[in-house]
């Protein structure tokens, strides 16, 4: 492979790592809030670490401008997903979790 | 000696473990906002996969799906939010 080729996949695998991050979040943090956090943050980074590695290997031109576009969609979509579902949770009452209601339990 | 085309596809496989590692979550989760932010982010990750084998067959048109899949994912997250709580628990 080529040094921008190893550049390429370096980005993925860090993308992938930050993903990963987003779904151990999402199976671990005790509630809607928390898991929200995660969802918003981590994975946004991963997606959008990812998907300019996928602009970089892309070599014709309308390729690339397309990804970029799809980068600043997700950069853009994908927190507000995150924090609309997360203010539906709170009109409708879920209590945030704290330590004292629930030492270590989710 | 991995080939190019080949670190791609383990990237993108290794994103579909991760949406499947989510897929727990809507399984199991209390509420139904649990569901719908464990749903977003296995959506995140589908676009995601498409783009890295568009990527790695060299198929420029995938990411045509993957754009019409951001916009769905994105839409059922802001649909669902607003119905659920306009509506009470439609959904």
């Amino acid at each position: 492979m080529t040094p921008i080729e190893w550049g390429i996949v370096g980005l993925g695998l860090l993308g992938a790592f930050f993903a990963g991050v987003a779904s151990l979040g999402i199976l671990r943090l005790p509630d809607i809030y928390t898991r929200a956090h995660a969802a918003s943050k981590s994975d946004t980074l991963g997606a959008v670490l990812t998907i300019a590695a996928v602009a970089l290997a892309l070599q014709t031109d309308l390729s690339t401008v397309k990804a970029v576009f799809l980068l600043t969609f997700m950069f853009i979509t994908n927190p507000t997903a995150a924090h609309a579902i997360a203010r539906a949770a709170q009109d409708q009452g879920i209590e945030p979790w704290t330590v004292e209601d629930g030492e270590g339990e989710r | 000696m991995v080939e190019f085309e080949q670190a791609l596809l383990a990237i993108a496989a290794a994103f579909v473990i991760f949406a499947v590692v989510a897929l727990y979550r809507v399984y199991v989760g209390p509420t139904i906002h649990d569901r719908v932010i464990a749903v977003n982010v296995m959506g995140t990750n589908t676009v995601i996969a498409i783009a890295l084998v568009s990527a790695a067959f060299d198929e420029p048109v995938f990411l045509d799906v993957a754009l019409v899949y951001a916009l769905l994912n994105f839409l059922l997250s802001i649909a669902f939010s607003k119905f659920n709580v306009e509506h009470g628990g439609v959904l």
